[in-house]
């Protein structure tokens, strides 16, 4: 196992009366991309900014990059970089000067900040738009600006808020794939989401964060595994052809309400035939047949009881 | 490794952000000159001030013009807070007084502008001062020091307002309140109530200071208290705007 980027202890933190965080523990290896997940209001943002320094934490103990979030705020602030939810860019100035501003912050040499501003402006495939100013750009590319503006330090952590909320289809493959590319160069990324497809999709781990508790830790499919395995549903016309086909077809689990039958298997053709195989020989037939995957939504539904639909 | 201080970058952003907004520059530096000619073509041949009336408003209208371009100074501070790029800067480690003092410099360059522009137009208009070198550094010295001090209370104001919207209309006391000084008429000739008002408002021993700087006949009794209440302007702004910092962002 590689060391850790970000070791937490007990993260607590309460507003006014109200308890955001209680007693978070998460451990987020080198290099690797840790996903926290959670639907609005448990508490990813005021995680995010506890780990960025932008909050003081009101009990437990943090390290990031190897360095005390309470005592060491300043080396923390020096090895990462943070994109929040939404779009931190400077409207009035365009691209270019966006970034170039990042450059003069960092206190870069003049022709080494150019170079690193044409080279940013060409990854996220904004210099076409470096000249306009950013209140011109759309969503998304407001969210790649911002990004751009976060890796000008060259941070070796990087946290993501909620980075693709918001934002089309497209736009979020996009993301997705500029955020793989960061950990191919070995930079540690701290994701936070409400959607699922994209921690499963981004992610080496994942806590599922429910109402200021992490609730579950572990690979995607660690947590898939907490759940019933991929099955067959079959969908009947009428209750007479559900009976007979739960008779043939003992080891299925039967929903009269929905007139269907939830058949263990992997989803493979060879299960598949021998499933059809067997409705055939007793002249069965059924309106509707679907392969159901486990996805993290169901992981959520059975370790937080609620749906994050329902929440959002 | 080029060093340049976090201030001056903060100053060029904001003065960028000033120079492209028409709306800062209409109200920052047209207004003032629009009001100028206003009330010395319209009204002034009304007013009886006993002298040339462009050489009595003219120190007003200079204190006028300073307060015009605090209104969006107020609301670029406020956008910094409310659009998140303050936590882009804090996380950066820029530093608090990086931030504002950036703010206030571009407050300041913008009053620093627009008075040299309005006197342009007013000398354009007959404006006569008999004020000497030594005067017209007393005057410079006013206006710097009356636009760093409610540069830095419009900071305040900017800073605890909820919405950059807000925050512009916390500054419109700040542009009417010249109106209830000696800027465009003396108080003496106001209504009861108000007279003493304007008599004793800060703007007044401010304009009054350097109208005598103006006429060469400067008054130093104004002067002490104008640069009083500059200093306490600016202390209570800053001390208001630090606390506000430090709790919002």
């Amino acid at each position: 196992m590689t060391t850790s980027a970000i070791a937490v202890t007990g993260l607590r933190k309460t507003f006014k009366d109200r308890t955001v965080l209680d007693g978070v523990d998460l451990d987020v290896g080198s290099g690797t991309v840790f996903s926290l997940l959670g639907p609005n209001g448990a508490g990813k943002t005021t995680t995010v900014n506890l780990l960025t320094t932008l909050l003081r934490a009101d009990g437990g103990t943090a390290r990031v990059a190897g360095h005390d979030l309470e005592t060491e705020a300043k080396a923390v602030r020096a090895a990462i970089g943070v994109t929040g939810q939404f779009a931190a860019v400077d409207e009035l100035l365009t691209g270019q000067e966006n970034l170039q501003l990042m450059v003069d912050l960092h206190g870069a040499s003049a022709g080494d900040g150019r170079r690193r501003v044409t080279e940013l402006l060409e990854r996220f495939e904004l210099t076409e738009f470096a000249q306009k100013p950013a209140s011109t750009y759309s969503g998304g590319m407001r969210r790649k600006l911002d990004l751009a503006m976060t890796l000008v330090g060259d941070p070796r952590i990087v946290f993501l808020d909620e980075p693709t909320t918001g934002l089309d289809p497209r736009s979020r493959r996009t993301m997705w794939s500029i955020i793989r590319e960061l950990v191919a160069d070995g930079v540690t990324i701290f994701l936070t989401t409400q959607y699922l497809e994209e921690a499963d999709q981004l992610a080496d781990r994942i806590a599922v964060l429910d109402q200021g508790r992490i609730v579950a830790q572990g690979t995607p499919d660690e947590l898939k595994r907490q759940l019933p395995g991929t099955h067959i549903r079959l969908r009947f016309a009428g209750t007479a052809e559900l009976d007979a086909a739960a008779q043939v077809l003992a080891d299925a689990t039967r929903d009269d309400d929905g007139l269907t039958l939830r058949v263990p298997g992997d989803g493979g053709t060879a299960s598949l035939r021998a499933l059809l195989d067997r409705l055939d020989e007793y002249s069965l037939t059924a309106d509707e047949l679907s392969v159901h995957t486990p996805d993290l939504d169901d992981v959520f539904l059975a370790l937080t009881g609620h749906t994050t639909e329902a929440t959002k | 490794m080029n060093t340049t201080p976090h201030a001056i970058v903060m100053l060029r952003r904001n003065f960028k952000h000033i120079a492209r907004n028409p709306t800062t520059v209409f109200n920052a530096v047209l207004m003032p000159v629009i009001i100028m000619l206003m009330f010395v073509y319209m009204f002034g041949d009304a007013f009886d001030v006993g002298v040339d009336y462009i050489d009595y408003a003219t120190p007003g209208l200079v204190l006028l013009a300073v307060c015009y371009g605090l209104g969006s100074t107020a609301t670029a501070v406020n956008s910094d807070m409310t659009t998140g790029i303050i936590n882009r800067f804090k996380v950066m480690d820029v530093s608090r007084s990086a931030v504002l003092t950036g703010h206030v410099v571009a407050s300041l360059l913008t009053n620093v502008i627009a008075v040299a522009v309005l006197l342009g137009v007013a000398f354009l208009l007959g404006f006569g001062p008999s004020a000497s070198a030594l005067d017209w550094l007393g005057v410079a010295g006013m206006v710097v020091l009356l636009g760093f001090s409610t540069g830095w209370l419009t900071i305040a104001l900017g800073l605890a307002a909820k919405s950059p919207e807000t925050a512009g209309l916390a500054s419109v006391p700040l542009v009417m309140l010249p109106f209830f000084s000696s800027a465009i008429v003396p108080a003496d000739t106001m209504g009861p109530g108000l007279a003493q008002f304007a008599q004793y408002q800060p703007f007044t021993p401010i304009i009054e200071t350097m109208r005598g700087l103006l006429a060469g006949t400067p008054s130093a009794g104004d002067a002490i208290l104008a640069v009083g209440w500059c200093v306490a302007i600016a202390l209570a702004g800053y001390l208001w705007a630090a606390a506000t910092f430090t709790k919002r962002a």
